[in-house]
């Protein structure tokens, strides 16, 4: 059984259609990747597993349990994390009360302390009495990844984690996925950054306008492919 | 010169009670955006509440109090979960509508059990006694309590915000709905436990207005009014801003009452508008926003 699964996973924001039945699923210890275009919905995909969009209950099993139907806040206490779009860190909270905040509805042991996330993102303990807003770019998104592991998922779904950042710095962060893995967390990347998610996934899923539109092993996909599935 | 000084020695302790008023009003405010229009009734409720305890039990107004506290903390709790969170969303204007109806409904819910008759609460020697500061100038102990509990509130405060997990998840609340269920916050327990802590507030508040003066069932929308001057003067989100506000409030109108008793309301109304024009986000507004 896969660790997660969606089945016909369809989304609105009010009247708008975002996803039209998307069919996904990804075992434990796995690393899939979801590229597409502006507005193909792999946002709104990641935002209707964690709860903030609600969806039908059957749309998305955990371990074959449905969940659909439940609210962010218990989602998040099953082991599923979001690391938010824009980072999103709380901007009167330090990095340390950011990091802590993480671990508040921690339900499941795990091997995630803060110590754990500082011996992760050593930079982060350097600065872990700063206000979150004064962080570099990088060191923010540091920060809301080490935000999510605090709660110890079982899945981390990551938002756009390379947009806006320098290329040295991606690196730096894509080089901490290998030690999350490790922990044998499963994780979603949606990436605008192709060769990036190419790189770092075990399986692709590209979206185009709310539907999977190519599956499969980074391997096997051909640049024609990929374009076709991207652009249409 | 000795009529100055004293003014300002007693505005400052009438300052106290203002921000008494207001600490539980930049409370709700601060975390979960709401602008409660009962604000005022309530403190005249928590009144009514501590005047039955010590009625019925025979006991001292600040025993009553701490008795009324647990009460008051569970009404403002499952005042938030049951009624207030429905009314929170990206529209303002249902809980402005919906407070504004509470505090029709406290209003006449008071006069209908209490009837129209202005109460005080009682407790002994205590009223009258004062300390003298030499000189001529004496402060009454009941009004320098207000201003040491009104700081000891605030203290409390800050320490439950900045030291406690249940205020970091105030703040982060706060700061960003979405993102905090993320870290799974249940965001409708966390704001009915700020209301039910604002509510502990209001009857520290409702004890000093009812020990310092007659009240009843119509005085609630004049508090409201010093409680949102204050919050305004000191800005939103600070708790030592909202005292701040409160003591300039009280030292206006004290001043002004000196200068002639008719211009006690009106100086702190003009002292709020000065702010206003001067500081337009208040004296000590949080960095962001």
């Amino acid at each position: 059984m896969p660790l997660l699964s969606t089945h016909d996973l369809t989304a609105f924001y009010g009247d708008f259609q975002a996803l039209y039945g998307i069919d996904l699923s990804f075992d434990a210890g796995e690393t899939i990747a979801i590229i597409g275009a502006n507005g193909a919905g792999k946002s709104t995909f990641l935002k209707a597993i964690a709860g903030l969009i609600p969806s039908r209950p059957d749309s998305v099993l955990l371990d074959g349990h449905p969940i659909g139907a439940k609210r962010a806040a218990e989602i998040v206490k099953l082991g599923i994390a979001l690391v938010p779009e824009g980072r999103r860190l709380f901007p009167s909270l330090t990095v340390e009360e950011n990091l802590l905040i993480g671990g508040h509805g921690r339900k499941l042991p795990g091997p995630w302390t803060l110590d754990r996330v500082y011996g992760l993102f050593p930079i982060l303990k350097e600065r872990r009495a700063s206000a979150a807003p004064i962080l570099s770019g990088g060191q923010q998104q540091m920060a809301a990844i080490g935000r999510a592991l605090m709660s110890n998922p079982r899945i981390l779904l990551c938002d756009e984690i390379s947009l806006g950042l320098a290329p040295i710095v991606i690196a730096d962060i894509y080089a901490a996925l290998p030690q999350i893995k490790a922990e044998g967390t499963s994780v979603v990347l949606v990436e605008q950054d192709i060769v990036q998610a190419m790189k770092a996934a075990d399986r692709v899923y590209c979206f185009q306008e709310g539907r999977v539109s190519l599956e499969g092993r980074p391997g096997e996909l051909s640049r024609d492919q990929i374009h076709r599935a991207y652009f249409g | 010169m000795i009529g100055l000084l004293d003014a300002i020695i007693q505005g400052i302790l009438l300052g106290g009670l203002y921000a008494l008023f207001a600490t539980g009003l930049s409370l709700m405010f601060g975390v979960m955006r709401l602008v409660n229009l009962a604000h005022g009734d309530l403190i005249v409720l928590a009144a009514f509440v501590i005047l039955a305890v010590t009625e019925k039990l025979g006991v001292d107004p600040f025993a009553a109090v701490l008795l009324a506290a647990p009460i008051l903390f569970a009404i403002g709790f499952g005042l938030q979960h049951v009624l207030l969170n429905r009314t929170l969303g990206r529209d303002l204007l249902p809980p402005l509508l919906v407070t504004f109806g509470l505090s029709i409904i406290v209003q006449n819910g008071l006069l209908q059990m209490f009837s129209a008759d202005s109460r005080r609460l009682r407790s002994g020697a205590i009223e009258t006694a004062s300390v003298s500061l030499g000189g001529d100038i004496a402060v009454g102990v009941v009004p320098l309590l207000t201003l040491v509990s009104a700081i000891a509130v605030i203290v409390a405060l800050n320490f439950i915000f900045y030291r406690t997990s249940i205020g970091r998840a105030f703040r982060a609340t706060s700061d960003d709905l979405d993102v905090a269920q993320l870290m799974g916050i249940d965001v409708n327990r966390t704001f009915a436990m700020a209301m039910g802590i604002a509510f502990v507030v209001i009857a520290i508040a409702a004890l000093y207005l009812g020990l310092r003066a007659n009240f009843d069932p119509t005085i609630g929308p004049a508090r409201l009014l010093y409680a949102f001057e204050a919050v305004i003067i000191g800005g939103l989100g600070s708790f030592w801003g909202t005292l701040a506000g409160g003591i300039i409030l009280g030292l206006a109108q004290t001043i002004g009452a000196r200068i002639d008793p008719e211009w006690q309301i009106l100086s702190g109304h003009l002292a709020f508008l000065l702010v206003l024009v001067i500081r337009p986000r208040g004296l000590f507004p949080r960095a962001i926003d």
